[in-house]
């Protein structure tokens, strides 16, 4: 046989982080540590206005009093949270007219991750808001958009220009006493992405950003907050990547979703912070809170393609408030080497004929542990409310886990949920029969992973599907063709 | 006082007139030890997460019957499986009553746990069995080996099947105003050898009786159990019953939990495997109504390759009750090969009624198929009008559809007249009668 999964298995192991280089940009730092001084000045070198501090503040004094969470099925050495420098910015911070007066390297930094900005510009029509350390440097298609209504810029910008829209919807999905790191988030987030999409509009483009983590020893606390109003309709998209480096770093973001009556929010995420190596050293620690409010027949779509971070904990939710509303979560999980998961969905359903999907994907190669931890809640005054949850595992080699935690509360005699979960290899008699038709060992693990995967990959918007599967290859190379 | 303390504190007089030199004096104590550090499980533990102990525990109940009561015959031989010849071990307010009981010596041992910690011929199996399994840390199986003293023993030797399924059946009688009950059970089934045991807590009269049981079931090669628990109680009466199994190499275990009755049921089932080729099944029907509570809190470990284990939860649930399914399958590393299926599915009729459901599945063997499903549903309306519009009432025709339902695990029943006495009760509690057998 010319590859067989032994092979593959060696070959999962020895493929190293294709996307790990360090870029030269002289960074702004603070001293290292966490306390109300720390929170003051982040508040105040980004201009903001007091009752921001205050929130700030507050979630601070909360956060003290939080303990670090310990439920998932994860095992990690616990970050220092005081070793951390809580703001890191490029230096050259002024606005540019155009890409020519973008520091070089920089421009050097997204031409090797792929995303060619003028390319973007041109081809696809999305507009790209990049975050590099924390603050947007570049954005594009503002116009556009603008004409339409939409704002799309970064939250501290939106804190400055559009307080009235911040302060009404900032922390009432996630408030910021929800748990542990999103109140860490809330009391020292330094940018993130805002959007608001007006009454009726149906963005003409995909909205992207790409967070990348580039000083070292700086934690990434990004803040998004999207807010689609009545019928309105947007679809949102967040990658990412980061370079190589032997301390972990961490990454707590918040993201919080307003669907009004009628509107629409699809948010896909492809997730590729740096996994550590082989050695299990090193590597991202991916600890988010997302969630998303749903009103009247308004609908959620999550779609995330999960393969970097050394630990991840993610769990994108839905609450189905309003009667009608829909929620979706679509995930693929990669774990490789020594990476940990502990990543699935809440669907909460109070109004009533509300529904909701979840498909869940893990494929857990090498040393690492996959877990998949869902909870679908149907109230008592919830009437046919219907979940469909699905949740496959894939297991490649023998020191990996795939480990399913469901967790299903229905307090109402109308309710139809549904949950199915299955663990298996690839099949012998699969690959037999791939190979029986000509198809040699490689293209058929290639055909089985993709099929395996492809219920989710084909939920993610065009642009970003080419983006997926190339961080796919680099998890798992040599079996998606 | 604290229920709690009372239990501690108890304990001296509970001692009193026992042999306080053997190795079982010892393990009661450590036991005891354990469980005045651990307490009472709460809502905090995960795995106590859907079911909270606090109202049982907040009345004050008497570990030790004050008078003997007296029972009749005809009082409980409905409770009887009675056109079977069976071995019985019947217990009344936990102490044993031989006038009931039908226990034998011959051939096989069905008897006492208090004759068999006591007399010096079950010494080595007592070393060798008594406590091994049931896992130490767990609150309530600790509380339960303190005060271990009384229960089924059950012994049976190589190549030997039991000829007639053997009865364990505790009485609460009633007379007594609240009771907590502590049966150990202690059964042992070894190479090639096969028994059916049916096992039932019943109280006689309303009152307050809690029963924390705990049995300890070993499966040696190529032997087969097949265990029946009949949970069709009053509603005064709570139950937690704590059942550790472990079984060698081609060894078949099977238990069916029928929850049809009870205050607060709560049912840990654990399987450990030590050999190759295992076979484990679990099933269980739940039918609830009132304000009854249920909890199916299983583990199947699967520490060895090649091994098989099938789970099938049914339940339906009206007015207020309650349903619990917490199911775990634990798969290691060397277990390649295995083979492990949960199903949990619901049905609810009332929309006060719950189902907190969580299978779990704990992988890391990759050559395995493992699956868990779960739904929580209602009665299909069109299956009901193409029922009625055929002249079935709607009463006949809802019991017709709960049949269906819960066939899966009525059809594996292996004894006849325990199938139908369980389709009695089902048709009783759904105030039916289809007119024939089922």
């Amino acid at each position: 046989m010319a590859y067989t999964e032994e092979e593959l298995k060696k070959e999962l192991e020895t493929k190293e982080y294709e996307y790990g280089f360090y870029t030269d940009i002289e960074s702004d730092t603070f001293p290292v540590g966490l306390n109300e001084e720390i929170i003051r000045k982040i508040s105040e070198k980004k201009g903001e206005p007091t009752w921001m501090t205050e929130w700030r503040l507050e979630a601070y004094s909360n956060w003290k009093e939080m303990e670090e969470p310990e439920w998932a099925n994860v095992n990690y050495k616990k970050p220092d949270l005081q070793s951390i420098s809580y703001y890191s910015a490029p230096k050259q911070k002024p606005k540019y007219d155009n890409l020519d007066q973008v520091d070089p390297e920089l421009l050097e930094t997204f031409n090797k991750l792929g995303i060619s900005i003028e390319e973007q510009k041109k081809l696809s029509g999305v507009a790209v808001d990049i975050v590099v350390d924390s603050v947007s440097v570049a954005t594009t298609f503002r116009e556009t958009l603008a004409e339409k209504g939409i704002i799309f810029c970064s939250i501290s910008e939106a804190i400055k220009e559009h307080p009235g829209l911040v302060k009404k919807y900032i922390g009432t999905v996630i408030p910021p006493k929800d748990n542990y790191y999103a109140a860490l988030n809330s009391a020292v987030f330094t940018d993130g992405s805002f959007c608001y999409i007006p009454k009726g509009v149906r963005c003409p483009m995909e909205l992207s950003t790409y967070f990348r983590i580039n000083q070292a020893g700086t934690g990434q606390f990004e803040r998004t907050l999207v807010i689609a109003d009545d019928s309105s309709y947007v679809s949102y998209l967040e990658g990412c990547t980061a370079p190589s480096r032997d301390e972990n770093q961490l990454h707590a973001a918040v993201v919080e979703l307003i669907a009004m009556d009628d509107a629409e929010i699809k948010y896909s995420t492809v997730q590729n912070w740096y996994p550590g190596d082989k050695e299990g050293k090193g590597g991202v620690y991916n600890f988010v809170t997302k969630r998303g409010l749903c009103n009247t027949r308004s609908k959620i779509s999550w779609t995330q393609v999960e393969t970097g971070s050394a630990v991840t904990w993610k769990y994108p939710s839905c609450i189905l408030k309003g009667d009608h509303s829909i929620g979706e979560f679509y995930s693929i999980a990669v774990t490789n080497n020594f990476q940990q998961a502990d990543t699935g969905t809440k669907m909460i359903h109070l109004g009533n004929n509300t529904r909701s999907t979840i498909i869940s994907k893990g494929i857990s190669a090498g040393n690492s542990q996959n877990s998949y931890r869902g909870l679908v809640q149907v109230g008592s005054r919830a009437k046919n409310a219907r979940n469909f949850s699905q949740c496959d595992s894939l297991l490649i080699g023998n020191k990996c886990g795939a480990h399913t935690f469901p967790y299903i509360e229905a307090k109402s005699n109308t309710a139809h949920v549904e949950h199915e979960a299955t663990t298996s290899k690839i099949g012998e008699d699969q690959i037999f029969y791939c190979n029986q038709r000509g198809i040699d060992t490689e293209k058929a693990i290639a055909l089985i992973v993709n099929g395996f995967s492809k219920e989710v990959l084909n939920k993610l918007p065009m642009e970003f599907a080419v983006e997926a599967q190339k961080l796919l290859e680099i998890s798992l190379e040599g079996s998606v063709g | 006082m604290e229920f709690k303390e009372k239990l501690i504190s108890s304990h001296l007089a509970f001692e009193e007139d026992l042999d306080l030199t053997d190795n079982v004096h010892q393990t009661r104590a450590n036991a005891l030890k354990i469980f005045e550090e651990k307490g009472f499980p709460t809502r905090k533990d995960e795995l106590w997460k859907y079911t909270s102990l606090d109202a049982l525990i907040r009345e004050d109940y008497s570990l030790f019957p004050k008078s003997e009561a007296n029972i009749e015959l005809k009082d409980v031989k409905k409770y009887f499986l009675y056109d079977t010849d069976t071995y019985k071990v019947i217990f009344i307010d936990g102490v044993y009553s031989p006038f009931l009981s039908n226990t034998t010596h011959d051939g096989l041992d069905v008897c006492l746990m208090s004759a068999a910690l006591s007399k010096p011929k079950y010494r080595d199996l007592i070393n060798t069995y008594f406590n091994k399994i049931a896992p130490s840390d767990e609150s309530l199986t600790a509380l339960n080996t303190s005060y271990a003293k009384e229960g089924a023993f059950v012994y049976i030797p190589k190549k030997t099947v039991a000829e007639k399924p053997i009865e364990i059946i505790h009485f609460s009688s009633g007379d007594q105003d609240s009771l907590w009950l502590q049966p150990r059970n202690l059964i042992v089934i070894d190479k090639n050898s096969q028994v059916q045991i049916i096992e039932r807590h019943q109280s006689l009269k309303q009152h307050p009786v809690v029963t924390n049981s705990v049995s300890e079931i070993y499966v040696h090669e190529d032997s087969f159990v097949d265990y029946y628990k009949l949970q069709n109680d009053l509603t005064s009466a709570s139950l937690i019953d704590n059942t550790y199994i472990k079984q060698e190499k081609n060894s078949h275990a099977s238990v069916h939990t029928f929850a049809l009755g009870g205050k607060l049921i709560r049912n840990n089932l654990r399987f450990f495997h030590t050999g190759k080729h295992i076979l484990s099944t679990l099933k269980g029907v739940t039918i609830l109504e009132g304000k009854q509570h249920v909890d199916h809190s299983t583990m199947v470990h699967h520490s060895q390759p090649n091994c098989e284990s099938h789970q099938d939860y049914k339940g339906i649930f009206s007015e207020r009750s309650e349903g619990v399914f917490n199911g775990q399958i634990l798969v290691d590393k060397i277990a390649q090969k295995t083979n492990a299926f949960q199903q949990n599915n619901n049905v609810l009729l009332d929309d006060k009624a719950t189902v907190n459901s969580k299978p779990q599945l704990e992988i890391f063997a990759d050559d395995v198929k493992c699956s868990h499903g779960c739904t929580i549903g209602q009665m299909d309306e069109e299956a009901l009008f193409y029922l009625r519009s055929r002249g079935i009432p709607k009463k006949e025709a809802k019991a017709l559809m709960t049949y269906a339902f819960a066939n899966n695990v009525l059809e594996s029943v292996q004894l006849p007249s325990l199938k139908k006495r369980i389709n009695g009760q089902i048709a009783r509690k759904l105030g039916v009668n289809l007119g024939f057998e089922l």
